[in-house]
């Protein structure tokens, strides 16, 4: 079998993979419970709820960090699931043999910390930014500084598994990471690294990060079931849930991989991405950049519309977002779009937001490694303008030997993935 | 592997706006400094733009903070420069790299929510209750680290597809030498790349001066700093470049200002001596003989020293700029600032091969050599 594709690129491997949800630690557990149709949505017990319009996330409790903090959270879930990825792939967890691209949640200091601060400060009257500082003069609080930067959790990442070269710390929103096995994928392509560990991460479950969606008016407020809130492509569906997660993949240019007797789980094929310039949060009304994602993601993997065969949708739950799904995905895939299967991760685990594309893309891989594909869940009643096979309720079984999944996010992001079992031909 | 230029530059700091000012600024040595707005942390305050110049609706220009802008604007000026402007053919295939960190607070509401947390009853509850009914809804796309990329597609319609990395210094290096490798190996052909920075923010100060970073001293220079202990003087401004193949901008009739020769970045533990090693290896690697250096040195004691003695040693004869002594220092934003004006010093004879650094205040060393266009 020829070990490049059909525009004489090295062929893109994916040798490991690990992942951490709200629905367990690892890619089994994960896997076993979203092929249940099990939610990992729960009612948030980690602050106080009272005076929230949205009470439920999908986060993830049994990481325990301290200080308790959105970049402490999102270093522990990668480097949870890059242990899982890179001890699948066989290569060195010490001495890893390639690049770093990892998606981060942005970062700020928090409120505990802010606080801490002020109380340092001493000031019994008004707290401005002036205590603050005068605060952070007496250097007692230098670890903050490191804790708060945004190249941290890539630092401490790839000081771990000892990845080569500048790491790169990315955000492209909610498309972010997909856009880290995108920059993966093009790095073995071009030659400058054999292999690449792409991770996305997300543990900002957190007041303020939560509010600030709220006020956006982007969350479902079907607070009172917290395991049915999230029902992409129902007609009843209101916003989406925030999901924590990490996953990571180990990806190697495949003759690398086989020379050193790797086993290959599947192949990243193609990579599409878009900008839509119409609105910070709405897309484009015509579709236009989701679509030409879609179309660029099948041209790079060499493949057509009717190769795909499962969709991992973006569905998110949000009105907005499913209506243009859909409709993207019918612009590209035609009439055969009424059969062709699409479900949503996130109707079980939430939005995982700065980690869906790389959580997503593993469980994508696990679809064509299993033939099974996971269900969206809650799909109880159909929203008539989106007439899709949306695998409802339950996981199904079928020939699965192409997948796309789909990632848009806020400031006109729109990126899509290809992998396949085996390159097309093969 | 295709050749890469360097063909607008559209840039914004307190030395003013545009390449001329910045050579004038980097010749005379004295920028803009304000000792008092956030005594007794020193910023370089950027000269306020007319932002009806290349944002031309209110309405965006009310969706941004201050840090959007800066980048909108100087991404409107080097779209400009390029004569790529009104070319929305262009544009639309135009891909856009952005290194950013994140964005302004409300500060008043912070400072209150601080007050009344002190007394508050039940805190948890306290605090959500303010936050759901102060914090404005458009404040958190002034805040995301992507929706200055987000927002530049949409003012000047820049839409191939962009991409936000994240990474204080190195995230302004790697901007560049993705963008670069890309168009090198003809996966890409024409690059919007570059950072915008407000330092006129408590937020970023309380954020630095926590680590212990800022200088606090009487105005010095980058270079004059470390004998007295050292430290950094933040900067506002932003910096965006148009990078394109040879080619394509041959094809456009375009004159490139400098080609893009190499980028190194990478990073390490920080041990005595580790900053000097890195740059000596990294110049060897790009094969560099400048007859100008333009650093991005912070002005923090032993990364400064170091890379001072490095590169007087290996290039006693080239003359070393510091940017900081132009912009103050931008973050995200330093490199390509260095990167503009290194390319401008070429662009006008004053230099035949120049090196632009990147020591980070805390992490990340990289380099970018640039040499004469043809």
């Amino acid at each position: 079998m020829a070990l490049r594709d059909n525009q004489g690129r090295p062929l893109v491997a994916v040798t490991g993979m690990g992942v951490v949800t709200s629905l367990g630690q690892g890619k089994d557990d994960t896997w076993a419970a979203l092929t249940a149709g099990r939610s990992g949505i729960r009612r948030i017990s980690r602050f106080p709820i009272e005076g929230l319009r949205t009470t439920i996330a999908g986060t993830i409790d049994s990481v325990e960090v301290e200080p308790f903090c959105a970049p402490m959270l999102s270093e522990q879930l990668a480097l949870r699931a890059a242990d899982e990825a890179v001890g699948q792939s066989g290569l060195s967890r010490s001495d890893f043999p390639g690049a770093l691209f990892i998606a981060v949640p942005p970062v700020e200091m928090e409120w505990p910390q802010r606080e801490a601060l002020a109380e340092a400060s001493g000031q019994a009257g008004d707290v401005t930014y002036k205590d603050l500082l005068k605060a952070a003069a007496t250097g007692r609080f230098k670890a903050w500084h490191d804790l708060f930067i945004f190249g941290t959790v890539a630092d401490r990442v790839a000081d771990r598994f000892g990845t080569k070269g500048s790491p790169i710390s990315l955000s492209t929103a909610c498309s972010s990471g997909a856009t880290a096995i995108q920059l993966g994928v093009e790095a073995i392509r071009r030659g400058e690294t054999q292999a690449a560990l792409c991770i996305g991460t997300d543990g900002s479950v957190n007041p303020e990060s939560l509010i600030r969606f709220s006020l956006l008016s982007a969350l479902s407020t079907q607070n009172e079931v917290p395991e049915a809130a999230s029902k992409p492509f129902s007609k009843n569906r209101d916003g989406f849930v925030m999901g924590e997660g990490g996953a990571a993949l180990v990806l190697e240019d495949a003759e690398a991989a086989k020379a050193r007797g790797a086993t290959i789980l599947g192949y990243v094929l193609g990579c599409g991405e878009k900008g839509d310039g119409f609105h910070r949060t709405r897309s484009s009304p015509d579709g236009m950049p989701a679509i030409t994602a879609i179309r660029e993601a099948l041209a790079d993997a060499g493949l057509a519309p009717d190769d795909i065969d499962y969709i991992n949708a973006h569905g998110t739950s949000t009105p907005e977002n499913d209506k243009m799904e859909a409709m993207s995905c019918t612009a590209v895939f035609g009439e055969r779009m009424a059969r062709l299967p699409i479900s949503s991760n996130k109707s079980m685990i939430g939005h995982t937001l700065t980690a869906a594309g790389a959580v997503e893309a593993v469980m994508s891989l696990l679809t064509l490694a299993t033939g099974r594909i996971p269900p969206t869940i809650n799909y109880k009643v159909p929203d008539p303008t989106i007439p899709l096979d949306v695998v409802p309720n339950e996981a199904r079984d079928a020939d699965v030997r192409f997948v796309l999944s789909n990632s848009f996010g806020f400031g006109g992001q729109n990126t899509c993935l290809v992998f396949g079992a085996e390159p097309k031909g093969a | 592997m295709r050749g890469v230029v360097i063909t607008g530059i559209g840039i914004v700091s307190a030395a003013g706006e545009g390449i001329d000012a910045h050579l004038e600024a980097l010749a005379a040595g004295s920028p803009r400094i304000d000792t008092e707005s956030f005594a007794p942390y020193p910023v370089h305050p950027v000269a306020p733009p007319d932002y009806d110049r290349q944002i031309a609706k209110k309405s965006d220009q009310r969706q941004m903070e201050v840090w959007q802008k800066l980048g909108c604007y100087a991404a409107g000026l080097a779209l400009e420069a390029a004569g790529v402007k009104e070319d929305a053919e262009l544009k639309s295939r135009m891909h856009l790299i952005v290194a950013a960190g994140g964005g302004e607070r409300d500060y008043a509401v912070d400072g209150q929510i601080l007050t009344g947390l002190r007394t508050a009853e039940n805190p948890g509850v306290f605090l959500n209750e303010r936050l759901m009914g102060d914090l404005r809804p458009t404040l958190f796309l002034a805040q995301l680290s992507n929706l200055l990329a987000g927002n530049i597609s949409i003012v000047h319609g820049v839409t191939g597809a962009s991409r936000t990395f994240m990474g204080e210094e190195s995230s302004g290096v790697d901007a560049l030498r993705v963008a670069h490798a890309r168009i090198a190996s003809g996966q890409n052909d024409i690059f919007l790349v570059g950072g915008a920075y407000n330092a006129e923010r408590p937020d970023v100060l309380l954020i630095y001066e926590m680590g212990g970073f800022l200088w606090k001293q009487a105005y010095r220079p980058v270079w004059e700093r470390p004998p007295e202990g050292g430290g950094m003087i933040l900067g506002s401004g932003a910096c965006f470049l148009v990078m394109e193949s040879r080619e394509h901008a041959a094809a456009r009739g375009a004159t490139p200002l400098a080609t893009v020769a190499g980028i190194a970045s990478d990073r390490s533990r920080r041990t005595p001596g580790s900053v000097g090693q890195a740059l000596r290896t990294q110049i060897a690697a790009l094969n560099a003989r400048p007859d100008a250096i333009v650093s991005g040195a912070t002005g923090i004691k032993a990364p400064t020293e170091e890379e001072q003695a490095a590169l007087r040693e290996t290039f006693p004869e080239a003359a070393l700029h510091a940017t900081g002594d132009v912009t103050g220092h931008m973050m995200e934003g330093q490199v390509p600032a260095g990167v503009a004006l290194a390319a401008a010093l070429i662009a006008r004879g004053q230099s035949n091969e120049a090196l632009v650094t990147s020591v980070g205040h805390w992490r990340g060393e990289g380099a970018v050599r640039l040499t004469k266009a043809e």
